[in-house]
């Protein structure tokens, strides 16, 4: 009987042991494929080409260079290294001016010789048009198509997934935003967190951190909306009125709410590394003639030096993924920051604001994946950096 | 000349009366054992004369103790220059996290010591003192923790003395090895009494008889005997360190 239920019992845990990891297993297989049909993706909008006329001899456009074609940024063909003709922008709601609706036909039968005829007759052209309406149609340049460039997208500068005709998916601006914003963050509150823990283990007297660490635990069950919220009322306005920014959302508000919320981890993770410094350890020190602070600083951190550092990094982790309150406080704006101070975007806050008018299966519902991705390879590079930092300090005690 | 003096002490945890009207005179460049039954307030009494127990709270003390003289509780006395003079010794070998020359080298580091080479020296010379200095010659860079129980230990001994105290407290200091390191760090005990006041806490009788001139009997928190060690433990005075001696309790 008893051998019986120690037999099922071992067949419960293997097999919820081996599920467990199996699903994991299957969402990070879900996310990297989504991810990688990205670059399967071709860069003009799906069903549309791009149309030149038969005497331009461009052959290939990035997304960045469609998007400087259609912004009129670049205003003549000689800036890609073609001939010196002006560049015209041809949309198919242009036809509607050149055309009469019977000129076109009822249901546009005629359109794709319509447009053909515009080709052919302007040589600056560039027409965005369904495939449809003029695969049939013979003079024309159809710009050959290709994927997205892997290059172009981890190295890119900028981010408009809802470009057209070309969405531009450079996810730079986004990862340094999330670096800029988990960097200063852990600049603020690791000093901030150091000194509570350093506070509450060694110097509050214990009816004080018996009432103070109960509240700073509390802290940490705050969803963060609320963080969010006190951000956007308080410190937003606060950093617009001392800086005197044209705007008060940015980075630097971004990283004060993260440092606020990752100070609870930080706080109770390292206090508690400080706490099991044993007694033996700080009175020698103290009988060698050392002072209080000198003993906190050489003997009582070294020794809790890994625990605090994954307070640390429970910390960092939570400012990496968090969401929802940086994308309340910080601005939004997918450019690469030049200052805290400026308005920025992070990863989660981009896949949050944007999952939602993705459709499925497009380029930029892919893109999101990415993201999700890229924001997985950060925690694993965090979290392998602090396997190493403990390992080390392991072997040296 | 006296080192030590206790002058009616009574020490107490809270409401708990740990020393019960101490009296003790310690002579100079002597070893002094304390002997007892577990809890009768051995390290307690140990622990004033470097006022390791200020750290409790809710402890007191009534009465004097004396160092070289001076009331070390008085007010407006270093506890930091206090502790430099008074080394301690703990039960369990516990260096820092740090490497073995910089646990040599703490005391004089926290005390605002800078010159490089005089720190080398003195480390040399503290190693050299606690018999350890041929075995980790080659590695004192290395991790504290990466030495046995009893070299750790020993280190522990070294680092107490490379601030060349004037007393040297030891508490157990024996009792977690293995008998070959204690007998060195008996040996290493008779060597530094040349130098430095030793006040020894042990369990081992043979201990006190072998390393100390002078033994204290402590029982519920009280001296109940104090005496040259060779008298205490030949023919003591009181029934009850005749009993505790020869085993018959505690
Ligand atoms: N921090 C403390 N708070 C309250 N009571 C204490 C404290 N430390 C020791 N005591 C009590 O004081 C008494 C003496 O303790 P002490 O540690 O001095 O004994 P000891 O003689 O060193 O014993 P042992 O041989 O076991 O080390 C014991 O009854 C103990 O319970
Ligand atoms: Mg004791």
């Amino acid at each position: 009987m008893k051998k019986w239920i120690d037999r099922i019992a071992r067949r419960i845990f293997t097999l919820s042991g081996f599920v467990t990891s199996v699903v994991i297993l299957l969402i990070i297989g879900f996310l990297f494929s989504e991810a990688a049909g990205l670059f399967r993706q071709p860069i003009v909008e799906e069903g549309y080409v791009l149309a030149l006329n038969k005497e331009n001899d461009v052959d290939r456009l990035s997304a960045e260079q469609i998007k400087q074609l259609f912004d009129e940024d670049i205003t003549n063909w000689k800036e890609l290294g073609g001939k010196d003709m002006p560049v015209k922008v041809f949309r198919l709601e242009d036809l509607d001016h050149l055309y009469t609706e019977e000129e076109l036909g009822a249901e546009y039968e005629h359109a794709g010789e319509k447009i053909a005829e515009q080709v052919r007759q302007t040589p600056g052209i560039i027409a965005f048009v369904p495939k449809v309406l003029v695969e049939g149609e013979r003079d024309i340049h159809l710009v050959p198509d290709h994927t997205i460039p892997i290059k172009d997208v981890l190295l890119g500068t900028e981010w408009y997934p809802t470009a057209t005709p070309s969405p531009i998916f450079g996810i730079l601006p986004l990862l340094s935003g999330t670096l800029w914003v988990s960097f200063f963050a852990i600049l603020i509150a690791l000093p901030f967190g150091l000194a509570i823990s350093i506070y509450l283990a060694e110097v509050a007297p214990p009816a004080v951190s018996k009432v103070l660490k109960p509240v700073i635990e509390l802290l940490n069950g705050i969803p963060s909306v609320v963080y969010g919220f006190f951000g956007l009322a308080v410190i937003v306005p606060l950093l617009q009125q001392t800086f005197n920014l044209p705007v008060g959302e940015s980075g630097l508000a971004g990283s004060l709410v993260l440092a606020l919320m990752a100070l609870p981890t930080i706080i109770t993770v390292s206090e508690d590394a400080m706490r099991n410094c044993p007694r033996t350890m700080r009175e020698a020190s103290l009988a060698l003639g050392a002072t209080h602070w000198q003993t906190i600083y050489k003997v009582v951190v070294p020794y809790s030096v890994s625990g605090i550092t994954s307070g640390v990094v429970l910390g960092i982790g939570r400012a990496v993924g968090e969401t929802m309150a940086v994308l309340m406080v910080t601005g939004n704006a997918a450019v690469i920051p030049t200052s805290i101070l400026e308005p920025l975007r992070t990863i989660p806050a981009t896949i949050a604001a944007e999952l939602g008018e993705a459709p499925a299966g497009g380029a930029h519902y892919q893109s999101l994946f990415l993201l999700g991705v890229i924001l997985f390879f950060i925690t694993l590079i965090i979290n392998s950096c602090v396997e190493i930092v403990s390992a080390r300090n392991k072997t040296k005690r | 000349m006296n080192k030590i003096e206790a002058k009616n002490v009574d020490f107490y945890y809270g409401t708990f009366h740990a020393l019960k009207g101490i009296n003790i005179t310690i002579p100079n460049n002597e070893v002094v054992a304390f002997i007892g039954p577990s809890g009768c307030g051995k390290s307690t009494f140990l622990r004033l004369f470097n006022r390791m127990n200020d750290l409790i709270p809710g402890a007191r003390l009534t009465g004097q103790v004396l160092i070289d003289g001076q009331d070390i509780y008085e007010k407006g006395v270093d506890v930091d220059v206090l502790r430099r003079g008074v080394g301690m010794v703990f039960q369990r070998p516990n260096p820092f996290p740090k490497s073995i020359f910089e646990n040599v080298a703490y005391g004089l580091r926290v005390n605002g010591i800078k010159d490089k080479d005089f720190i080398r020296q003195r480390v040399e010379e503290a190693l050299t003192s606690a018999a350890l200095w041929n075995e980790v010659k080659d590695k004192l860079k290395e991790s504290a923790y990466a030495l046995s129980g009893g070299q750790q230990q020993r280190l522990c001994i070294a680092r107490a003395m490379a601030v060349q105290p004037s007393v040297l407290l030891m508490d157990e200091p024996a009792s977690a090895l293995d008998p070959i390191s204690t007998a060195k760090i008996e040996e290493l005990i008779c060597e530094l009494s040349s130098q430095t006041t030793i006040v020894i806490v042990t369990h081992s009788m043979q201990q006190a008889a072998r390393v100390s001139n002078k033994t204290a009997f402590f029982y519920l928190g009280e001296m109940v005997e104090y005496g040259e060690t060779k008298k205490i433990f030949t023919n003591p005075e009181k029934e009850a360190t005749q009993n505790y001696i020869t085993g018959r309790f505690g």
